[in-house]
């Protein structure tokens, strides 16, 4: 794929609601996958390739393309949590750039809010099929939240790593949330004590929810969903809007090991394989849309897509270069991010919207000039088994 | 009180593993065929793939390789206990596990990375399994 131009986001929708009461997932999927092809300039009967997380159907991901009505020559039912989109997006522009495919569509939907679901704190049920995972792990307690916690003590303990410069992250990502109406709608309707601005002291000053993150570094539950259009560069000719081209990708996971460095994440080895797949290095990228379901995630991608030494990621955020409007560095989660504007369960997706909408021009906190983008997801529970793809996009 | 959520069976992995604590043993994999620690327990060995391995004792002593404090968690078993640690564990063996630090005070100032601790058995009935927990050494 190296630099080349042959596969592109042409089309994006983000379901505008984080209340979103008397919808289902499969509606928000389906609304969004009819509003992104029109934001493309294609029609339905145009998706001949679907990309899915397999959720909310009777037999894994079988299901939707009946659903939607779909006839695809290609179905990929990769699910590897809050990252499958940047796995599916990866996969599309890798087949479509085979010329197995045209046109495929990812989709994501979720009623998370709505459903009450609490994704950070509740802890292991006890429920369910008997698996050595679950069997090594649900008995002491350790919530999605702690999971993550344990990897921030780790990174404070080994890299001497602060409370204050971790919440630079916050910081930043609530300053591009507040120049985004539909980030402040939804801070507004999930009832956030303050929908303003906020200090690196508000963040420290914060809640405790598991020690050592802080209620200011987590990530809001939301409803919500989106769709993402992918394209062959013929296709591309006949599309609406300027194409973002898909340049590089990379797949890795990363597990609880004997010995193991818990403050490494697998973008270590993802991230390495997407910048020689782009052809570009972390000093040229404009954008950064790191999956932010705590600041601990993003400091680790920061680190291990190379954007820093390891280790020297607190540095390098409390720098200030992180705001849309700084230069020195890529800007960070420029619609609100997960922290300040939508996370539903399953963040990728949006990180590819943003993304999309920085090399287009359209985002609401836009930077001058921007020409290369990196979205990168992080799957799955940091502190125990993940998964991390980075995908590189380029203006047109 | 609510229990804490238990292993599930069958799951022949664990099983061995948790039926060593009914008479308070910790236990833990090694390969036959290389020098891999292998754990949590599987059939396999996760270096090699070889199917020998053998169980073995452990002394219950290791080091705190990182830990969090929930102080909120919706599940029945734990919402109202307070303030307690998740860690992980590195056992003197060379394995890491996942566990829960306990009798110290205030589990945010009285634990930290890198101390020493040693196993404490948490019953979970007459004749049923029991937690493998850690506190201070």
């Amino acid at each position: 794929m190296s630099q080349t131009r042959e596969v592109a986001v042409v089309g994006i929708h983000e379901y505008p609601l984080r209340v979103a009461p008397g919808v289902s997932a499969l509606q928000i999927k389906a609304e969004s996958a009819s509003k992104a092809l029109a934001d493309a300039g294609l029609s339905w009967q145009d998706v001949d390739a679907v990309y899915d997380n397999g959720q909310n159907q009777n037999i894994g991901g079988l299901s939707i393309s009946e659903y939607f009505g779909f006839k695809p020559r290609l179905i990929d039912v990769t699910s590897v949590g809050g990252t499958s989109y940047e796995f599916q997006a990866h996969h599309a522009a890798t087949m479509i750039a085979a010329g197995k495919a045209n046109v495929a569509v990812l989709t994501y939907g979720s009623t998370a809010h709505s459903n009450r679901v609490a994704i950070g704190t509740a802890g292991a049920t006890g429920q369910g099929a008997p698996t050595p995972f679950n069997n090594m792990e649900d008995s002491w307690g350790m919530t999605g939240i702690a999971g993550y916690g344990m990897v921030k003590a780790r990174h404070m303990h080994q890299y001497g790593t602060t409370n204050e410069q971790f919440a630079e992250i916050s910081v930043a990502t609530r300053y591009h949330a507040m120049r985004n109406p539909e980030a402040v709608k939804a801070m507004t309707d999930l009832e956030f004590v303050g929908v303003n601005e906020i200090t690196v002291q508000d963040v420290v000053d914060s809640r405790m929810i598991a020690w050592p993150l802080h209620l200011l570094e987590c990530c809001m539950v939301s409803d919500g969903g989106g769709a993402v259009v992918i394209a062959s560069k013929d296709v591309v000719k006949n599309t609406k809007k300027k194409p973002v081209w898909i340049i590089g990708g990379g797949e890795a996971t990363k597990y609880r090991e004997n010995g193991g460095d818990i403050t490494v994440s697998a973008g270590a080895q993802s991230g390495p394989v997407a910048f020689a797949d782009a052809g570009v290095t972390p000093s040229e990228i404009d954008v950064l849309m790191a999956y932010d379901s705590f600041s601990i995630t993003v400091m680790l991608m920061i680190e291990d897509l190379g954007f820093c030494k390891k280790g020297e990621g607190g540095d390098y955020v409390s720098s200030g270069i992180l705001k849309f409007d700084q230069s020195g560095g890529p800007a960070l989660n420029t619609d609100g991010g997960g922290l300040s504007s939508n996370h539903p369960g399953e963040r990728g997706i949006f990180c590819i919207l943003e993304a999309t909408r920085q090399m287009r021009g359209e985002s609401t906190s836009q930077v001058d000039n921007a020409k290369l983008a990196v979205a990168v997801g992080n799957g799955g529970q940091l502190g125990a088994r993940h998964a991390t793809s980075p995908i590189i996009l380029a203006a047109d | 009180m609510t229990m804490r959520p238990q292993p599930r069976f069958p799951e022949p992995d664990t099983q061995p593993f948790w039926d060593a604590t009914k008479e308070k043993k910790l236990i833990y994999q090694t390969c036959d065929d290389c020098p891999e620690v292998i754990f949590y327990p599987r059939a396999h060995c996760t270096k090699c793939g070889s199917l020998n391995n053998t169980w073995n004792d452990s002394k219950g002593l290791g080091t705190v390789y990182t830990f969090s404090v929930v102080m909120q968690s919706r599940h029945p078993a734990f919402k109202d206990i307070g303030p307690y640690a998740v860690a992980y564990v590195d056992l003197d063996e060379g394995f890491r596990i996942m566990t829960n630090v306990i009798n110290v005070d205030d589990p945010v100032n009285d634990i930290k990375i890198g101390m020493r601790v040693k196993l404490a058995w948490l019953d979970q009935g007459e004749g049923e399994i029991a937690l493998p927990m850690f506190e201070p050494a």
